[in-house]
């Protein structure tokens, strides 16, 4: 294995067999695209700070997470690193909606 | 991860929700509903504008792809001008232009092109919606550049030896678009009904487009 390579970097290497697997995105999977999309157009989020965040992420946290848990990942960690959102009205937020758990909506 | 939600064969057309994820408060689903409630607090968008941006990617769909194929199928002008300036013939189609270089390669007898993004997901999003969970997957993504023909016989897709296969690998600024072969035997076709036979994974190149 090629160590200078990023985990996101894995062209060529070898895998499994490819299987066609889809599953329909969960709202919450299509507000996190959404999110991505109106930070891009308000400028405050570009696809290579996107990039950089998922790529930043440690080979295990990268293969554990889905798509859009990276997605979301990526975008809080911009928010964060533009001031746009602080870590601790963040995580206050956060422990707000998980002591709320009203499903997500 | 993607690997584990196989396609239902029996409902063809609607495909399980990841399990536990959309009646499951896990960290992330807690940390985008946080994000999005501090945003809409913020006065730096609402919950309307996200509504409407999930309503327009909901809009999204490989339909708007296959009208683009089915028009340089039919068009011999338009044919050119998508294959070169793929975003001015989207526009002309009266689609979105899109947001990033859009280049189109096409299907002959002599060459079979498939698209991927080895790095991430990057794809024709405007034309075909979003990409499916196996485009993302690790085993697609390493192997499609270094064994394309097992991995499109992996699809069910044979490409004779007469024809070489070329594997374009996406970018963030630059996203391809697979032109397939038209099917025989559909000559005097409406676009219409052309655009029906032009599948997503044509589009991707996996696959070719339906015989009618």
């Amino acid at each position: 294995m090629n160590t200078f390579r990023g985990v996101h970097d894995m062209g060529g290497l070898p895998a499994g067999e490819v299987v066609a697997s889809e599953h329909d995105f969960a709202l919450w999977e299509k507000r996190v695209d959404a999110l991505m999309v109106l930070l891009s157009r308000k400028n405050l989020l570009t696809v290579d700070e996107l990039r950089r965040n998922i790529e930043s992420l440690g080979a295990d946290a990268y293969d554990k997470m889905s798509y859009y848990e990276r997605w979301i990942y990526a975008i809080t960690q911009t928010l964060i690193q533009r001031g746009v959102v602080s870590i601790d009205e963040l995580g206050r937020r956060i422990a707000e909606v998980q002591a709320r758990d009203d499903g997500g909506n | 991860m993607s690997e584990h939600h196989h396609h239902d064969e029996s409902v063809p057309h609607r495909h399980p929700l990841r399990a536990d994820q959309d009646d499951t408060l896990t960290y992330w689903r807690a940390m985008e509903i946080a994000v999005r409630e501090l945003l809409i607090d913020k006065e730096i968008t609402t919950a309307d504008e996200v509504r409407r941006e999930v309503e327009a990617m909901d809009n999204r769909t490989p339909a708007h792809g296959g009208r683009v194929i089915a028009r340089a199928w039919s068009d011999p002008d338009f044919r050119k001008l998508l294959l070169e300036d793929g975003n001015a013939a989207c526009e002309a189609m009266g689609l979105e232009r899109g947001l990033y270089k859009l280049v189109a390669v096409e299907n002959t007898d002599k060459v079979h092109n498939v698209v991927v993004c080895t790095l991430c997901s990057c794809y024709p999003r405007f034309l075909l919606g979003l990409p499916p969970d196996w485009y993302k997957s690790r085993n697609y993504r390493s192997r499609v550049i270094s064994d394309p023909r097992a991995v499109l016989g992996e699809f069910g897709t044979v490409v004779g030896d007469d024809a070489v296969v070329r594997v374009h690998d996406s970018t963030a600024d630059m996203r391809y678009l697979v032109v397939p072969k038209r099917p025989s035997g559909t000559e005097g076709f409406s676009e219409s009904k052309l655009a029906e036979l032009v599948t997503r994974d044509a589009m991707i190149g996996v696959s070719f487009a339906r015989q009618p």
